[in-house]
């Protein structure tokens, strides 16, 4: 750590960054230019040739300003570790066979306090957490799958959540009932009570619970997007279920304390992080922790809806049909009426052979529940 | 500027919709349900009937109907007409008197309600002093004569409803007068019957509960003659020549008094108990009608002895030597007799409102035929089970149809209807429309539909095909020579079908060729054609399974019918032969037929079918059950337990235990009192469960995915975009459609090539809601003609030029792919945005109001809220929604059929189907005038309707473009 490396560093921060790396014990420090740098794969390969580690499968970790240990393995998340640096972006590598790192929110700041920064070895640390939380196996953003996010909290008053529960994809069931019940509301005549709907059970190992962002007693007061007032438990379900695949409920959480609140002192935190260390601090469900990498693709994924819904599975049968139909024309006589598919069919008899499975055989049915139920 | 543009053609659109579309409850067909009150009114010739819904529905001649609602939800329990007059006096459960009017308006009759009005006693008096229970509209039509609970007559003045409390008889005034020797004298009770002598109108009787019965001289404010009889009164008639007094008692005797004999006279001339020796039951009316030279009818009814028929509900009819115990198919509410002309003429019919049916008797021709009704015909004499709906009925079929009916109602009585009040303004009807009502005991009934009155085309019974229960016991319940009470069954209400697998689920009538194909519960399916004449033959059946080597489960269900093997013999009509039997045998749950292609399609849990019923083979079975599907793999229908089959099964019970009960003197009232408390602790259950519902995605694992719910035939570019092949498409409740393509052999060798079907396209809809629907729209967008229409040019061919388009409707969502490669082109949220889902679907044709070349086709959709949707085809937009039928009837819901044409119907109750109407331009309503009457009698209309001429009057403005090729016109 050399003062007049950092003294120049500040001079040219506008143009370079500094960046030490660690590997195991070893450190690397060199410059990179801010404007001139590549992607995350030119970094990767930098890197093993820095170390002398060419071959080794590794994962990539920088601190960012609030000391969280944050993964790199992407273009995306490489050109923020890049534009955080201040200028000196402290990049992390592990083997990626060895017992990964753990990514999230304080994770390094909670070391940095007990065992400063050079007591990065995970595994010590990792078995003292677990006597209070099991650590985490937090894998590759590729690996994972979005289930569930906080959206609009800028909108939204604060009383209320908007969750928005993926069920596309996952084999979880969402995993909730509602029913009716009585909300008071307060009008300028005072206070009212209006018939509601509410969350009334969470099943175990459901969506819904995993997620820990919806609680029994909740009230549901919006249906993606649709106000559910006036509208009977029948109907709130029926649109629940024809929404299942991306399920959007505005609810207003039974227990206000862990609301969302429009933060003072975090000024930059992502949305999806800030609503998510709300939910972790009261649900001590571990998936929770899941939500600051996830939430954060939340944007992008979030116009999908309609193709998701649209991507009906659609077989054309042709391969076999042509096949019978040739052979019936064989053997037919052929004062039948012509059926020129045939003819105009063998190329995509040969496309639909390789992707259905051929045939309407019951074995293809099932598989094709399977396909579609993943 | 641009925005400009387009709210310029919305507000194009907007005009354009108002001509189109417009939303009315037009007219309910069927008998009411749970009439409480009858009256009628001699001059007006008008019928009424109360409900215990607080209805007032007005009948006369067929086609005149008027309805009127009291705001008060209670019962009506008497119906009075103000006599000579267009008025009529209503009594409500809750003791208010109501005052009805006909009032004309722009030529036409309405229905008013234009006075209420309740008794008020004096002040700290019980309610029973102003509880009215018997009401006399006095013959001056000034008068309302009141008798209450507790024993007062109040006169009243109307219309306006003045009480005049100087007239008033109060109980103190008769009580002084009654001799002393009579035993009832201390506490005479209620007022049970006021009768006005007919030859003197200010003479009336009072009758109380007790037994006594006052004359009483309404000018001179004075009882005449007292009358003691001894028993609980029940119904008092004074006879036309105002001579004699009958009374009616609870102990089933009645008796006749003299009038204007000495008052300590005991003038009882007579007194009977007609079913006598053993206790009988009350006659709770009697009425005896003179006639010309010969001896009088007395009808009365009740009366029955009590141990060995009191549960039969009749009515005795006495006249001469004839004596007959009419035994109805339910309770009686009430009865009148029509006399032909003026006083003193015979009687002509017996009309009997019975709790489930109207019954007019012909008291003039030998043998008292029943009369069929032109109206509030019992739709439930079985419990309805699915209903189909034709538009446009070619002129052939339709007179076939008639002839074979005519040959089914011969003992009906050749009488013209009795009751010809009004005049049926309506136009004739734009075109004949059919309405199939499907039943429980495996009838199809045939009702014209085309007017205000649904009227009993042809009843099809598909029992005589299968071995069933009833054959045995079939005749059970004939009277046996010589005894005695003299019954004879009338009526033809009849709800306890014997084997509920005869029940028809679905009906597919091609009205081109009368090719009929009807399924049923037990997963029959007949095929049928009209023949003119009877013929005797045998049924083919042909067992098809549809599991298609599925291993490893049992049917708990029902079994399968036993098909007679031997020829049946079957009368002109509809007459099956051919039958498919669905093993296993579940209900079938979609059905369609092309005559053209002489293909009939068939669906239920576990698949579909393809039969083609000219060569009598089957062309393709589908299995489309998910083989972890165990619920739909048993046949939950048979194991799930339904009230409704719970309380059926009681009622079954105790019905069957009842023939051999009678002579053990068993009261099966306490068994109907055991099985309601059972209910009612069942419901009770239920209803203590928390209202929660489970949100969960749609799985292929959930039950019943593999149900087939819609089955449609399209000529259509399925494979490739330049030939059209004949298809067949199956859409199922996991959200899957099947496409088919068909090859059919060229018409010559139809009958010996086979008909072939190869599977082309399969889609599974992402969101997997039941596909209750399935239309291909043509290249213009409009949706392919029916088979044969376009061969009969009643319909444009398609086009087959541009590109076709597939309309999948599921419950959630509707949705159009393009053909042949099927790609989604654009869908329309329902669910997804309210909550409701599509439980009804049709395709149906706008007219404009305003232009008459000018429609368009647009899907008429019934949602599970009981909303009615318009989409317009072929983009798929909302149109317009209007409430219609309450979100919790479900039944209401689930009953609706759509026409063609924009209109539809729901049954409102077991036995009233409910009209609407979404265009402006085919609009069935009733449209009747009722004339003020006139106070002499012999005003009568020559009879507008009856039976020997069923083809009223023929529909001269209906576009019959089919009757060229019809060799033998109608007379215009």
């Amino acid at each position: 750590m050399s003062r007049p490396q950092s003294r120049i560093g500040i001079k040219l921060h506008q143009h370079v960054i500094e960046v030490k790396s660690k590997f195991e014990a070893e450190y690397r420090r060199f410059a990179l230019k801010r404007n001139s740098h590549g992607g995350f794969q030119e970094f990767y390969h930098l890197l093993q040739s820095l170390h002398l580690i060419p071959g080794v499968e590794v994962l990539l970790g920088y601190a960012d300003i609030h000391g969280d240990l944050l993964p790199i393995n992407n273009d995306d998340n490489f050109h923020k570790a890049v534009s955080s640096a201040n200028p000196l972006l402290r990049i992390i590598i592990t083997k990626k066979e060895d017992e990964p790192e753990v990514f999230g929110t304080n994770s390094l700041q909670r070391r940095k306090k007990g065992l400063g920064l050079t007591g990065l070895r995970t595994a010590t640390i990792g078995s003292t957490h677990s006597r209070h939380k099991p650590s985490l196996l937090i894998g590759q953003p590729q690996d994972f799958r979005q289930i569930s996010s906080i959206i609009d909290v800028d909108i939204l008053p604060e009383s209320h959540r908007r969750v928005r529960l993926h069920k596309h994809g996952t084999h979880k069931p969402l995993g909730f009932y509602i029913r009716d019940g009585v909300s008071v509301r307060v009008t300028p005549q005072g206070v009212e009570k209006v018939p509601g709907v509410f969350i009334s059970r969470l099943v175990r190992g459901g969506l819904a619970e995993t997620t820990g962002l919806l609680g029994v007693n909740d009230e549901i007061l919006e249906v993606n997007g649709i106000d559910v007032v006036g509208k009977s438990l029948d109907q709130v379900t029926d649109m629940m279920v024809a929404n299942s695949h991306n399920l959007i409920v505005t609810v207003k959480p039974s227990n206000q304390r862990n609301n969302v609140t429009h933060r003072v002192t975090k000024s930059s935190g992502s949305v999806g992080s800030a609503g998510s260390s709300g939910s972790a601090r009261d649900s001590p469900s571990p998936a929770a922790q899941s939500n600051p990498i996830t939430a954060s693709n939340s944007i992008a994924e979030g116009d999908s809806e309609d193709e998701e819904d649209d991507c009906d599975l659609i077989m054309e049968n042709d391969s076999l049909l042509t096949h019978q139909v040739i052979n019936s024309n064989l053997r037919d006589s052929h004062d039948l009426r012509p059926l020129p598919q045939s003819i105009s069919l063998p190329n995509s008899m040969a496309a639909s052979m390789i992707s259905n499975h051929n045939g309407n055989s019951e074995e293809s049915l099932r598989e094709d529940g399977n396909i579609i139920s993943l | 500027m641009k925005r400009f543009r387009r709210h310029g053609h919305e507000t194009q659109r907007d005009r354009l919709k108002q001509e189109l579309y417009q939303f009315n409850k037009t007219v309910e067909h069927g008998f009411p349900h749970q009439p409480s009150a009858l009256g009628y009114s001699p001059s007006l010739q008008l019928l009424a009937i109360g409900t215990r819904s607080g209805a007032i529905k007005l009948y006369g001649a067929p086609g005149v109907e008027f309805m009127g609602l009291h705001d008060e939800n209670a019962a009506v329990t008497q119906v009075h007409f103000m006599p000579h007059q267009v008025e009529l006096v209503t009594l409500l459960d809750d003791n208010s008197l109501h005052m009805w009017t006909l009032r004309g308006h722009k030529g036409l009759s309405e229905l008013l309600e234009i006075g209420r009005f309740t008794l008020t006693g004096p002040p700290g008096a019980p309610p029973s002093v102003t509880r009215v229970t018997s009401v006399l509209a006095h013959s001056s039509g000034e008068l309302l004569l009141l008798g209450t609970e507790g024993g007062h007559v109040f006169i009243v003045e109307v219309p306006g409803f003045r009480e005049l409390e100087e007239r008033n008889i109060s109980l103190d005034q008769v009580a002084n007068s009654v001799p002393e020797d009579y035993i009832g004298r201390r506490n005479l009770e209620h007022v049970e019957s006021l009768q006005e002598n007919p030859v003197n109108p200010n003479q009336v009787v009072l009758g109380y509960g007790r037994g006594l019965m006052v004359i009483w001289d309404l000018e001179k404010q004075c009882a005449m003659q007292h009358i003691p009889a001894t028993q609980q009164l029940e119904s008092v008639w004074w006879t036309e020549d105002g001579e004699y007094i009958i009374s009616s008692h609870s102990d089933g005797s009645y008796c006749r008094w003299m009038v204007g004999g000495e008052d300590m006279n005991d003038d009882e001339e007579k007194s009977d108990i007609p079913y006598g020796h053993f206790p009988c039951k009350a006659i709770s009316k009697i009425v005896q009608l003179p006639t010309e030279g010969g001896p009088p009818f007395l009808l009365f009814s009740g009366g029955m002895p009590r141990a060995s028929y009191g549960d039969r509900h009749c009515i005795t009819v006495i006249h001469g030597k004839t004596h007959v115990a009419l035994d109805f198919t339910s309770r009686i509410i009430d009865f009148f007799a029509i006399r032909d002309g003026p006083q003193f003429s015979d009687p002509s019919a017996l009309v009997v409102l019975v709790e489930e049916e109207l019954v007019v008797i012909d008291l003039q021709t030998e043998g008292w035929p029943v009369i069929q009704t032109p109206y509030l015909i019992p739709l439930h004499s079985s419990a309805i089970t699915c209903s189909h709906h034709i538009s446009a009925i070619p002129l052939k079929l339709w007179e076939r149809i008639i002839a074979a009916g005519a040959m089914q109602y011969t003992h009906y009585s050749k009488k013209p209807w009795p009751i010809t009040g009004g005049q049926n303004l309506a136009p004739d009807p734009p075109q004949r429309d059919l309405l199939l009502t499907g039943h429980e005991d495996g009838i199809v009934n045939f009702w014209d539909a085309s007017g205000v009155c649904l009227y009993p085309m042809y009843k099809l019974s598909t029992a005589g095909v299968f071995h069933t229960d009833s054959d045995l016991n079939d005749n059970m319940n004939q009277g046996t020579e010589g005894e005695w009470p003299p019954f004879r069954k009338v009526g033809c209400f009849d709800p306890y079908s014997d084997d509920p697998r005869l029940g028809i689920q679905k009906i597919h009538l091609c009205k081109y060729s009368g090719y009929l194909t009807v399924a049923g519960t037990a997963g029959q399916i007949l095929v049928l054609e009209l023949n003119d004449e009877a013929a005797e033959q045998t049924v083919e059946a042909k067992v098809v399974d549809l599991l298609q080597g599925q291993e490893g489960f049992r049917w708990k269900g029902h079994t399968r019918l036993d098909v007679r093997e031997e020829p049946v013999l079957f009368p002109a009509g509809f007459q099956p032969f051919a039958l498919v039997q669905c093993q296993p045998p579940a209900v079938v749950t979609a059905l369609t037929l092309h005559s053209e292609w002489k293909l009939v399609a068939f669906g239920t849990s576990h698949g579909f079918g393809l039969y083609d019923y000219q060569q009598r083979n089957n062309v393709l079975i589908k299995c489309t059950l998910n083989p972890t599907d165990q619920v739909a793999l048993e046949g939950p229908l048979s194991r799930v337990k339904s009230i409704k089959k719970s309380l059926r099964q009681s009622f079954r019970r105790i019905r069957r235990s009842r023939v051999s009960l009678r002579k053990h003197h068993v009261n099966n009232a306490a068994k109907l009192h055991e099985a309601n408390a059972r209910l009612e602790a069942e419901l009770a259950e239920m209803e203590l469960a928390p209202v929660q519902r489970k949100i969960e995605a749609r799985s292929s694992d959930d039950s019943f995915t593999g149900l087939v719910r819609t089955l449609y035939f399209a000529d259509t570019f399925l494979t490739d975009s330049s030939h059209n092949t004949p298809s067949l498409w199956a859409g199922t409740n996991g959200g899957c459609v099947f496409a088919y393509m068909l090859r059919l052999p060229p018409a010559e060798h139809r009958a010996e090539e086979p008909v072939t079907a190869h599977q082309a396209k399969e889609i599974q809809l992402m969101h997997r809601a039941p596909v209750v629907g399935i239309v291909v729209l043509d290249g213009h967008g409009a949706p392919l003609p029916e088979p044969l229409e376009v061969a009969h040019d009643l319909a444009r061919s398609p086009d087959m030029h541009g590109s076709h388009h597939l309309l999948v409707i599921s419950e959630e969502q509707f949705k159009v792919f393009t053909l042949p490669k099927v790609s989604a082109k654009m869908k329309l949220k329902l669910t997804a945005i309210d909550g409701s889902r599509v439980r009804r679907v049709g395709v149906a044709w706008f007219g404009s109001s305003r232009t008459e070349d000018y429609g368009e086709s647009g899907l008429v959709v019934l949602t599970n809220q009981g909303d009615l949707h318009i989409v317009s085809l072929p983009h798929i937009k909302m149109q317009v929604h209007y409430p219609c039928i309450r979100r919790e009837d479900v039944s209401g819901i689930a009953s609706c059929v759509f026409t063609k044409y924009g209109q539809g119907f729901y049954l409102i109750s077991p036995s009233e189907f409910e009209r609407f109407s979404l265009s402006t331009r085919y609009l069935v309503e009733p449209r009747c005038l009722v004339d003020a009457p006139r106070q002499s009698f012999n005003q009568h209309r020559p009879p507008s309707f009856g039976a020997s001429s069923p083809q009223r009057r023929v529909m001269e403005h209906a576009l019959l473009n089919d009757e060229s090729d019809f060799p033998f016109h109608f007379t215009h």
